[in-house]
């Protein structure tokens, strides 16, 4: 059999399994027609006015608004100086996690001897330390940049020791019996197979981290950032409007940081979520 | 003596979505009490077939009637045995369980289900294992599960989707024997789809042969051994190994398909 | 006379206990000895020893009289009022999350419709929306619930919505093939099927809730763990705020303790599987 042959069918195959996912076109349709009818009765809940628009205005309104609020600089340097903390923290908390996560991962003993106080300190909500943190480090950005890096660190290690530790044994001894040394084991073998669960834990750290910064923000009045916007226009009255168009744009914010995080995972790991959908 | 025509398939068909054609056109009866087996070569269609024949699935052309009404979604009285035994057992349900979840939605009494599964593992063979968890019995064990949990149910017809395929040899010829027991006792009319030639030829009365996809039927052979047959002086018999030879050679000249990929022509 | 040849002699048996207790525990018992002599040697009052954080909180929550099981009066005017909100918040976003989980995870025109909304919804940060809540729900506790509910929901909505999705389709085609009804279908086989991940959804659930729980009482609020932190910060009372930090982990610590025995009752079947299947 000659390897054009095997390669066009390979292609063949592989578009079938694309073309079976079916017409995107009409999810996509039905996604919108979802967000349009949403929009649709919350504007006439609003006109209601069961409680005053001054505490819940028309949706309208906080459209225009959100319309303002994009061309605003003072706003638009709110949002980079929130995103700029965030991936900062991240990038260290990234660091440091799957560097401590490989190693603790990759050995029996560690793994045993650290889990216990990783157990332990996992659950501590990171907005109890915020602040302790305000004391600590004042209320600038290297508060916040700390504060990001605590919260985010956990998901990415406790994920990067569970995907190091949990390699399927018969893979690696596959490539153990193939004469494979150390390290084109790890590089072939854990790191690929990890992988997925270390992007998954990037994943969960990055939406965690966007929350906690968000979350210090409000509470450390001064500053810069969405969260020191929305304290401060819900504190002068009357501004609801802004502040639910500065929650909105924070919100897609969210939605787009997840959403194309989640689509890196699909493409890059496929062979992992095979089983899914 | 005039038996009843249970299963009535007619140029049935199947295409995919994909535009593959998996059936091509299948017409075929299974008489009440029959052991119909269905073997061919692999990708021919024959899980789709069944699933068709069952209701999970709507098939692009064709009838199926059992016991003369259509079938547009599952019949009554219809058990399927799956292949994959680990995947059609429940996990979380107990042996007895297990065996015991079908009866709950018919109208019958407790005591009645208590009877019909405590008859079943008898039957093949597990009374002793009715308190275990599914994964912690063996394959052959398990697949006999599923067996029982068909037989409980007392179905008019009952499908077995190439039921012994993930078992090793020796529990094969066992499980055999076993439905060949069962299908007496239980007075069961059973359709088996199986890649076994051997198997096909050992179990049934009559063997349907098909062609690859899209499949038609190629043979229909009756077999001629006696009701009684044993593992090794009916494969032994003359008469066994000229039939087998037949569907051999019969499918040894189809080609064989994987997936969802085009034959290649040979 | 018989010997038991599987029993260890008990010298060999001890040895064993102790290493596996010094393999579980060593690094914990070391960073806390650690920090106690860094703590000490420091002597500042942003670092309080960890003797003294024990201290402080035993007065503060331990030492109540004996009829009220020693707790002291802090624990009923905080401590559990802020317990029953979390549980409270925590319940009702399980419920909510598996049903509507069940139904989109079943439904594919349903889940088209409503993702993009609940995909909007969920980012939107929690500590953004304690402003948007109290002028909606007022600052009482009502908030709070719905509060933690709301943010507590998705977690366990989405790992349904998977769970539902890869139910193993020969165990809904047995289901089917015996004609079972959609009630048993949903109850018996889709559910059972789903629970591993649905546990797993409301486990994070339960660590986001002690986050929202804490947040929501950062803001306009009279009582609570986080209203108690908030004061200490203000106060300066440093020790104080250590000990909020130390309850919180007990809390969460305990918590999730807690959860995973239920846990491990609940999945006994799947744990049984997977060791199965891995051997």
């Amino acid at each position: 059999m000659d390897r054009s042959a095997i390669r066009s069918d390979y292609r063949r195959y592989s578009s079938r399994r694309r073309f079976a996912f079916g017409p995107v076109a009409k999810r996509c349709a039905r996604g919108v027609a979802g967000v349009i009818l949403f929009l649709l009765i919350a504007e006439f809940v609003t006109r209601l006015e069961i409680v005053p628009p001054i505490y819940l205005p028309r949706v309208s309104t906080v459209i225009a608004r959100l319309d303002n609020l994009i061309f605003n600089p003072a706003f638009l340097w709110d949002i980079v100086a929130t995103l700029y903390a965030w991936a900062i923290g991240l990038i260290f908390a990234s660091v440091l996690g799957v560097a401590f996560g490989t190693l603790i991962g990759s050995s029996e003993i560690a793994y045993r001897m650290t889990s216990p106080v990783i157990e332990f300190l996992r659950p501590i909500p990171p907005v109890a330390v915020i602040p302790l943190g305000m004391i600590l480090w004042g209320q600038g950005l290297s508060m916040k940049v700390i504060l990001v890096a605590y919260a985010t660190l956990w998901p990415i290690l406790y994920n990067t020791i569970y995907g190091v530790h949990d390699v399927d044994p018969v893979a690696l001894q596959t490539g153990r019996s193939f004469n494979l040394g150390s390290f084109a084991v790890w590089r072939r073998i854990t790191l690929p197979s990890a992988a997925p669960f270390v992007f998954t834990g990037f994943r969960i750290a990055a939406s965690m981290g966007l929350i906690v910064i968000v979350g210090t923000e409000l509470l450390a009045s001064a500053g810069s950032g969405i969260g020191s916007f929305i304290l401060f226009a819900s504190s002068n009255g009357g501004q609801m409007d802004t502040v639910l168009a500065a929650a909105t744009i924070a919100g897609i914010i969210g939605v787009a940081v997840n959403g194309s995080l989640a689509a890196i995972e699909q493409r890059l790991f496929r062979w992992h979520y095979r089983h899914g959908d | 003596m005039e038996r009843k025509r249970l299963l009535d398939v007619r140029q049935l068909s199947h295409r995919y979505a994909t535009g593959h054609e998996a059936i091509g056109e299948l017409t075929f009866g299974v008489d009440d009490g029959e052991l119909v087996s269905i073997v061919g070569p692999s990708g021919c269609g024959k899980t789709t077939l069944l699933k068709s024949i069952a209701g999970l699935q709507k098939n692009t052309g064709g009838t199926v009637s059992v016991d003369g009404e259509p079938v547009n979604d599952v019949p009554k009285g219809l058990a399927m045995v799956f292949q994959d035994y680990s995947r059609s057992l429940l996990p979380w349900l107990r042996v007895y369980a297990n065996v015991e979840l079908p009866l709950r939605y018919q109208a019958l009494g407790t005591e009645e289900r208590h009877r019909r599964v405590a008859q079943s593992l008898e039957a093949v063979g597990l009374d002793a294992a009715a308190h275990a968890y599914p994964w912690q019995l063996s394959g052959g064990m398990q697949q006999r599960v599923a067996i029982a949990r068909a037989l409980a149910y007392q179905p008019r017809l009952l499908l077995m989707d190439e039921p012994f395929a993930s078992v090793d040899a020796q529990t094969r010829a066992d499980l055999e024997d076993l439905v060949r027991r069962v299908r007496y006792q239980f007075n069961a009319t059973i359709l088996l789809v199986t890649h076994d030639i051997d198997e096909a030829v050992y179990l049934a009365d009559r063997v349907l042969v098909l062609s690859g996809s899209p499949s038609r039927i190629l043979a229909e052979i009756a077999v001629d051994l006696p009701q009684t047959r044993d593992q090794i002086t009916t494969r032994a018999d003359d008469v066994f190994v000229q039939l087998r030879s037949r569907v051999a050679q019969l499918i040894r000249r189809q080609p064989h398909t994987e997936g969802n990929l085009e034959p290649t022509p040979i | 006379m018989a010997v038991d040849i599987d029993r260890p002699p008990p010298l060999a048996l001890a040895g064993r206990m102790v290493q596996s207790f010094a393999m579980r525990y060593s690094i914990g018992i070391g960073l806390i000895v650690a920090w106690q002599i860094a703590t000490a040697h420091i002597h500042s009052i942003f670092f309080p020893t960890p003797v003294e954080i024990l201290k402080h909180a035993i007065d503060l929550w331990l030492s109540g009289p004996a009829e009220h099981l020693f707790l002291s009066d802090a624990v009923f005017k905080d401590v559990l009022p802020s317990i029953g909100r979390l549980l409270t918040g925590w319940s009702l976003a399980v419920v909510f999350g598996t049903v509507l989980g069940v139904l989109m995870g079943r439904s594919r025109q349903l889940f088209d419709f409503a993702d993009p909304i609940l995909q909007f919804l969920r980012s939107l940060p929690g500590p953004a929306l304690v402003p948007i809540f109290i002028i909606l729900f007022g600052t009482e506790t009502e908030m709070r619930i719905i509060l933690i509910a709301f943010g507590t929901v998705w977690p366990v909505l989405l790992n349904t919505i998977d769970g539902v999705r890869a139910v193993d389709p020969v165990q809904i085609d047995t289901a089917r093939s015996f004609r079972l009804p959609t009630s048993a279908l949903i109850a018996r086989t889709i559910l059972p099927a789903a629970m591993p991940k649905i546990v797993a959804g409301a486990k994070i659930s339960l660590s986001l809730a002690i986050i929202l729980m804490v947040v929501s009482e950062f803001v306009a609020s009279t009582n609570g763990i986080g209203y108690e932190i908030l004061n200490a910060q203000m106060t300066l009372l440093l020790t104080d705020l250590w000990c909020g930090i130390l309850l919180l982990a007990l809390l969460g610590f305990c918590l999730n303790a807690l959860f995973g025995f239920i846990e491990e009752r609940l999945l006994y079947w799947h744990r049984g599987l997977h060791q199965r299947a891995d051997r």
